[in-house]
Parts: C-alpha cells; sequence; structure tokens
C-alpha cells in the first residue's frame, strides 16, 4: 500500500500513457511530466507569496492578508487577476524585443531546472548522468534575462539594478558551484538521483544526509548563503532594492510581465531549495527509518517548505546588505570557506571510517571560521561601517 | 562573532511570530471598516462652512441663510495652494450680529488640491470656515467628486460641537461676547439717537415759548 502511494504518480503517468500508441508513448510521458511541473510550481508559487506575506505580517506583529477568503487564502488569485488586467507599459525608448524577452527567458530557464530535480523516488522529469552541471548551466541563465530586462529599459534604476543583480550572482556563482562540488567529490557522481541514493541509509533510526557531517554543515551553510544571493532574496535583494532603485531591473515592467518576473524569483528559490534539499538534506529520503513508510514526493516538498520557510524568516530578519558589504563577503569569507571545505571533504574521503575523522575535519572548519570570520569583522568588511565624521 | 547578530534577530523575529499568535497585545492593527479609534481632538483633514441654525429667517433653505461666511475673501487670498473659490453677492443679508453683509453666492473648495494646512481657518475674522474630521471622501468622479460646493461644505454648528467641543465652545463664547458689544453700542447709539432726538425736541419746544413769549 505505502509503495503504491510512494509512486502513485509515477504509476497515473504509466496508465494514462498506456492508451496511446507505442510511438507516441515516450513523448506523451514527458509532456504529462512537464505539465505537471509547470501546473504545480506556480500553484505552489502562490501559496508561498500567501505564507511570505502572511509570516512577514506576524513577525512584524501584523495580520496579513486576511480579506479575500478565509485566513486571506484567495489573496495570490486576486493579485494575479489584478496583474492580468493592469496595462502593459512598454516605454517608448525600450528595446521592444529585448524588453518582451527578458521575462520569458528568466522563467523558461527557472523551469528548466526543475526537469533535472529528483521530487520523489523515480519521480524525475530527465535523469541525466551530469543533471548538477545542467542545473548550474541553467542557473547561469537567468543572469542573462536579468541583464536583459535591466538593459532593454533605458532606465537607470533598471541599468544599475541590473548591473548589481550581474555582479552579486556571479560572485555567489562561484561559491554556490563550490559548495556542491564537495558533495559530489563525496558522492562520486554528477547526477543528482544517484546522490540522493548515496545518503538514503541508515545507521540506527538516523539518516546519512551530508549535512550531518562537517564538510556538510558548512557547505550547507555556504549554500543557503549563496543561494539567497543567487535568488536576490533578502538580505540580498541589491538588485531590486525598492528603497534605492525603484524596483531594480524590473522597475520599468508592468502588468502580466511583472508578475513573470515574480513568479520567476519564486521559482528560481524554489528550484535552488530543491536542489540544496537533494544535496544536503536527503532529497526525498525520510529523516529517520522509522519513517520510511511516508511516500518520498511528502517529504521532498515538506523539506522545500521548510527551506522556504527559513527564507521567508531571513527576510523578515535581516536589512538589506551594502554592495561592498555583499563583495566581501562573497570573495573574502564565502568564497575561501568553500574551497577549505573542498579539501576537507577530500580529508573525510580519505581519512576512512571512524572519530579522527570527525575532530579532524571539525577543528578545521571551525578554526577557520573564526579566524575568517574575526579578521573580517576587525577590518570592518562584513560588520557596520564606521564613519569617521560621525564619531 | 561572525553571525552571532544573526541568530539574535532570528531568536527575535521568531518570539514576534509565535507571540503574535499567543497574545493579542502584541498586535497593534486596527481592522479599520469594522474597528475604528476615536479621533483625536486636533484631528483635521478638510474645511467645512459652519452656519447657525437659529438664525433663519424664513424662505431659504436653513443652511444658506445661517451662512456665517460674509464672502470676505480672506481665505481665499490666503490659501498656499489656492484651492478656494468665491463669488460674491450682489445683495446684502442680515447676520446674527443684525448688520447687513454680503453673502457667497458661490463657495467652492477644491479638496484633491487642498492641503489641509488650516491657513484659511486661521485667518477667518468670522469664525466661519473650521477644519472637518471626515475621511471617507472616496469617490467615483476625480474631478466633480472633489470640488465640494458651498451646499456639501455647509455643516450646523451642532456638528462642529460634536467634531471639536473645546474649540466650538470656546467661539459661541467669543461670538456671544461679540453678540452682547454690538447689542450694547446698538443699545447706546439707540440711546443717544433718542436723548438727541428729546433733546432737540426739547430745544424746539423752549424756542417756541421763547419765541411766543
Amino acid at each position: 500500500m505505502s509503495a503504491t502511494l510512494d509512486q502513485i504518480f509515477v504509476l497515473l503517468q504509466h496508465w494514462l500513457v498506456s492508451f496511446l500508441p507505442a510511438v507516441l508513448q515516450p513523448f506523451v510521458s514527458v509532456l504529462l511530466g512537464v505539465v505537471v511541473i509547470i501546473g504545480l510550481f506556480p500553484a505552489l508559487f502562490a501559496f508561498a507569496v500567501w505564507m511570505e506575506r502572511k509570516g512577514l505580517g506576524r513577525i512584524q506583529n501584523r495580520l496579513g492578508p486576511n480579506r479575500v477568503g478565509p485566513f486571506g487564502l484567495l489573496q495570490p488569485i486576486a493579485d494575479g487577476i489584478k496583474s492580468l488586467t493592469k496595462e502593459d507599459i512598454v516605454p517608448l525608448s525600450a528595446d521592444v524585443v529585448v524588453h518582451f524577452l527578458a521575462p520569458l527567458v528568466l522563467v523558461v530557464a527557472v523551469f528548466m531546472g526543475f526537469a533535472v530535480l529528483p521530487m520523489g523516488r523515480n519521480m524525475v522529469l530527465v535523469d541525466m548522468d551530469a543533471g548538477l552541471l545542467f542545473y548550474f548551466a541553467m542557473g547561469a541563465s537567468t543572469e542573462l534575462s536579468i541583464f536583459m530586462a535591466g538593459w532593454s529599459s533605458r532606465n537607470k534604476y533598471s541599468l544599475l539594478g541590473a548591473m548589481r543583480a550581474v555582479a552579486q550572482m556571479i560572485s555567489y556563482e562561484v561559491p554556490l558551484l563550490m559548495s556542491s562540488v564537495a558533495v559530489v567529490m563525496i558522492a562520486g557522481t554528477l547526477s543528482l538521483t544517484k546522490i540522493v541514493a548515496a545518503q538514503n541509509s541508515y545507521s540506527g533510526v538516523f539518516p546519512h544526509w551530508y549535512i550531518f557531517t562537517p564538510w556538510g554543515l558548512a557547505g550547507f551553510l555556504m549554500y543557503v548563503v549563496s543561494s539567497m544571493a543567487e535568488t536576490n532574496r533578502s538580505p540580498f535583494d541589491l538588485p531590486e532594492g525598492e528603497s534605492e532603485l525603484v524596483a531594480g531591473y524590473f522597475t520599468e515592467y508592468s502588468g502580466f510581465k511583472f508578475a513573470l518576473f515574480f513568479l520567476g524569483e519564486y521559482l528560481a528559490m524554489f528550484s535552488i531549495s530543491g536542489l540544496g534539499t537533494v544535496l544536503f538534506l536527503g532529497g526525498w529520503s525520510a529523516p529517520f527509518s522509522f519513517l520510511t513508510w511516508v511516500p518520498s514526493w511528502i517529504w521532498f516538498f515538506s523539506k522545500l517548505m521548510m527551506s522556504i520557510s527559513v527564507f521567508i524568516w531571513i527576510r523578515g530578519t535581516l536589512p538589506r546588505l551594502r554592495q561592498d558589504q555583499l563583495m566581501n563577503f562573497a570573495w573574502k569569507f564565502v568564497l575561501p570557506m568553500t574551497l577549505l571545505n573542498l579539501f576537507v571533504a577530500a580529508l573525510w574521503r580519505f581519512l576512512g571510517e571512524g572519530w579522527e575523522r570527525w575532530v579532524i575535519c571539525s577543528v578545521i572548519l571551525l578554526l577557520a571560521y573564526v579566524v575568517l570570520g574575526r579578521t573580517g569583522m576587525r577590518e570592518g568588511k562584513f560588520g557596520p561601517r564606521r564613519y569617521r565624521y560621525a564619531e | 562573532m561572525l553571525g552571532e547578530g544573526i541568530l539574535k534577530g532570528l531568536w527575535e523575529t521568531a518570539k514576534n511570530f509565535t507571540g503574535s499568535y499567543v497574545s493579542a497585545d502584541r498586535l497593534t492593527t486596527v481592522e479599520y471598516p469594522e474597528q475604528r479609534i476615536a479621533p483625536i481632538e486636533a484631528t483635521r483633514d478638510f474645511p467645512f462652512l459652519v452656519f447657525d441654525e437659529e438664525n433663519r429667517d424664513g424662505g431659504d433653505p436653513v443652511w444658506e441663510a445661517g451662512l456665517r461666511c460674509v464672502a470676505c475673501q480672506i481665505c481665499e487670498k490666503e490659501c498656499p495652494p489656492k484651492c478656494i473659490y468665491i463669488e460674491r453677492s450682489k445683495d446684502k443679508k442680515l447676520d446674527y450680529l443684525g448688520k447687513a453683509q454680503y453673502y457667497p453666492a458661490r463657495f467652492d473648495i477644491d479638496i484633491s488640491v487642498c492641503m489641509s494646512c488650516q491657513i484659511c481657518v486661521e485667518v477667518c475674522p468670522f469664525d466661519a470656515i473650521k477644519m472637518d474630521t471626515e475621511f471617507e471622501l472616496s469617490t467615483t468622479d476625480r474631478f466633480g467628486g472633489l470640488l465640494l460646493d458651498r451646499e456639501q461644505l455647509a455643516k450646523p454648528n451642532e456638528y462642529y460641537h460634536k467634531i471639536h467641543p473645546a474649540e466650538a465652545a470656546g467661539v459661541d463664547a467669543h461670538l456671544a461676547e461679540e453678540k452682547v458689544k454690538a447689542d450694547a453700542k446698538a443699545k447706546a447709539a439707540a440711546e443717544a439717537k433718542l436723548a438727541a432726538e428729546a433733546k432737540a425736541a426739547a430745544d424746539a419746544a423752549a424756542k417756541a415759548t421763547g419765541e411766543g413769549a
């Protein structure tokens, strides 16, 4: 029973496809998966927007949306209708074609990333051997769309926002990749399904997720920081900082194109959280061995929603960084730490089983964290800036 | 240490998040259309014209006869964004002091222009224009709907008492004082006139008797 429930979507897909002639079957089965992904994640986006507005409201001791539907649950639908009925304004001096293409490129590139994410046992659209590589290739092309949007609008705010976005995303792309490489080194594969399978075993009741190792925890923290920067989420929302740049690179977008940017941003958040789940949190595997009867896709999506909640929590807590803090943090803290983490992962691999590798790896990482963090703070690279004239 | 402040902040927001579900006094939100906070005494938004109901002299609608405004146009001239438009009447009417005064044939305020500075109120020598507290003025017509004429602007003195009790009491006392002064003056003038007439009559009588003698 639990096995059927676990595979219910896969079985459903096979059953639906079985009505068709054999020639069409491969195409239709892929198409079905695509349709489900395109339908499911925007629905999740609507829910996440509601969750974010409610959560932020509560964090600020407000009620959040509570007018449209019970608990304001229909608010995203109202927002959607509003953005659909709004006038679509294209500035007179904008590059019309690029201006039109930018939101499309963003959404398409972000959707491509979902193709390789395993969302449950056997639930992956394309099981590529180099899935991780494909994911990062697709993730990097969102930068292009953001720059297209900023450049084609011919607006100083848009352009500044796009410049900031490109600088930020390229800086954080490196630590994002580096923190994932540690996982690849240990798992010995670029295939995301195999990475999940490698974590899907238990000692006693506890799972072998990579986050429960010193290098995995460090890698995960670095991954979280750089994924927040990659998706332009607060505290790294400089490219669209309202108080500085109106709306950053999508200042000149209105109506449904704006909604597409909004969608793209949230989808990027989902896909990067999904990847983080796959790499460090065991993907669809259960957190305890006695819970393995729960369908795998429930675990994947609950982990995903947990990560989204953390994103929202952090957004409600931290103020926006300054550009120099952002860059210093990327190049002088996160990057060295991830490089060190690669070394530690190698050590972990070659020290063999036993308690020594736990101690050695933890000590190295902790020391590096303390030393790098303290020097950075002392030199005022990450901490508050001191103004000479204000003293 | 690096990250310490972030953890502290996360703890603080987590406390807010859960606390807002547990204790209702954390939530400062007033759910507006259902719940309302009583406005404070000094609340003000747009001006209105005060009229006195006891001052009716029949025929005209109550508000028109009772308007305190004498169309002196000081407020029109002082208004910084120039949102007041006044047309003075050709004829005159008696005001509450019994004095013949002009009255506004037209008095328009464009509340889409008005900036609620209260200068019109400060400069009015007749206590005719005061600040309102009515704020639910949304309309589907953004030009005509926001241009208030004198009928829409006229509100009774009782209304003024209701929205700004202390201030209105002060104004009433001042007006009553003025009225007493004016009455006394009129009485004195009448007495003087009477005395003058009596004197004239006495003089004339004396003259007549003198002539007769």
